[in-house]
């Protein structure tokens, strides 16, 4: 079963509802015991940092999620600030992030005819291989709404890069744990082939 | 590819879609769901529903029609349209709408907008300006639907909103709303020079060379359009099209 962590942050049905048109049934969850019965964890997320982590410490789920990802090993897919939160923390607030990362998040700066948060469809440049996007179309586009980017001190961790004024890292993969900037619950056909790809991952 | 947002601006009248002429005299185009379906096989950017008779009518958001509505999406999503509390906006996200779009509660209660930036983040809270100009060729500022008239400059106004934390402005010249004959530039400039954030272009949008000048003249960051994707012909037939996604690219930047 892949279940959604519902932390209390996130848009919960969008992700669900793009599962589904994947052909996955997805379960929402904040429970520690679903959580721990899941094949593959979904973290969503949108919004700021702190909020972020405070909700998720306030969730009961930090153990179970803990667990999930460092000694069960299962997959887990985190979202935009779902992805940046496996991170060690962000400019954007104080908190330490989960850590299953070794990664900082920073602000993206504006620059003459560029606009911060980027907003908008943007092209990945894949940096490696990787499952998530094995089955990417060449067009494959993708859909950012963010301020604040990922900066992995390990480039092994960097599977795709996006440019919005500078190349930053948009979709990082540690083993068993995968993080796009992006949004692909709202990317079209792009998303759906992510989504997919991650829904039928076989844990090696 | 292109970069510059090319997004459908929807107006929801009770439960079906409708469109207007300088916000006046809406017509009906359909069902707002079966909108959805279409746009998501045409790959559109964006999309924004706009609710134009709730807040005149005094009330809120239409949950259940926007519910059905977000379950179709595939592509990013904005609403507006009523929205004077945080626990409205609070839902339309948990709907499954990327951003909301705020307008007249800003001019009573610019702290809804600051208070929903911190909650939500900037990134998902557009404030929206519908802006007429005078018969001395200023530009005022009205509120519901465009039936009230805000004394508040353009300027400062954007400045409350910018202050405030808005992540997007949607600029909605009233005069050039449904008449296809092309975006007023002159005020896309005043305000894109006045705010750091991306603005969204909308009002009178009849062909792509009006985006093409919206983002080079009007150094909008984002193109929206009514009439042009629910129109098609000389004597306007309802027909939701879309631009090809090559075109856009080999014409925006």
């Amino acid at each position: 079963m892949l279940v959604i962590v519902n932390y209390g942050v996130g848009n919960l049905s969008s992700v669900q509802n793009m599962l589904r048109k994947a052909g996955t049934q997805a379960m929402i969850s904040g429970d520690p015991r679903e959580i721990l019965a899941a094949d593959k964890l979904l973290l969503p997320g949108v919004g700021h940092f702190d909020h972020g982590m405070k909700m998720l410490n306030q969730s009961g789920l930090r153990d179970a999620l803990d667990r999930f990802a460092l000694e069960l090993r299962r997959p887990v897919l985190g979202i935009c600030l779902g992805s940046q939160i496996l991170g060690c923390g962000s400019e954007e607030g104080n908190m330490p992030g989960l850590g299953w990362i070794d990664m900082q998040c920073r602000r993206l700066s504006p620059a003459p005819g560029l606009r911060v948060p980027h907003m908008g469809w943007n092209q990945v440049n894949l940096k490696q291989q990787s499952p998530l996007f094995a089955s990417a179309a060449a067009d494959a586009r993708y859909y950012f709404v963010h301020s604040y980017y990922m900066d992995c001190a390990d480039e092994a961790d960097v599977i795709g890069t996006s440019c919005h004024g500078i190349e930053f890292t948009c979709a990082v993969q540690r083993g068993h744990i995968f993080g796009t900037q992006f949004h692909p619950e709202k990317s079209l056909r792009h998303g759906l082939a992510l989504m997919r790809a991650f829904a039928e991952l076989v844990p090696s | 590819m292109s970069k510059t947002r090319v997004i459908p601006v929807l107006l929801l009248r009770g439960q079906g879609l409708v469109k207007t002429v300088k916000f006046k005299d809406p017509k009906y185009i359909g069902d707002p769901i079966n909108a959805v379906r279409i746009f998501n096989e045409k790959e559109v950017d964006e999309l924004v529903f706009l609710d134009i008779t709730a807040t005149p009518e005094g009330r809120g958001p239409d949950f259940e029609l926007l519910s059905d509505i977000a379950s179709e999406a595939f592509m990013p999503m904005a609403y507006g349209g009523g929205i004077t509390t945080l626990e409205q906006v609070r839902r339309i996200f948990e709907l499954g709408f990327e951003k909301v779009i705020i307008n007249s509660a800003a001019y009573k209660k610019p702290n809804l907008v600051m208070e929903a930036a911190a909650v939500f983040g900037s990134q998902s809270i557009v404030g929206s300006i519908d802006v007429r100009k005078t018969l001395l060729g200023r530009y005022e500022l009205c509120s519901t639907s465009g039936r009230v008239k805000e004394s508040v400059g353009l300027a400062e106004h954007l400045a409350t909103l910018s202050a405030r934390g808005v992540g997007e402005i949607l600029v909605n010249a009233i005069d050039r709303d449904g008449t296809m004959g092309g975006y007023d530039l002159k005020l896309l400039r005043e305000v894109s020079s006045a705010v750091s954030v991306p603005v969204i272009a909308c009002g009178g949008a009849g062909n792509v060379d009006h985006f093409m000048q919206a983002v080079n003249d009007g150094h909008a960051s984002a193109v929206a359009a009514g009439s042009l994707f629910v129109f098609m012909g000389p004597h306007r037939a309802v027909l939701i099209n879309y631009p090809e996604r090559t075109v856009l690219s080999d014409c925006l930047p």
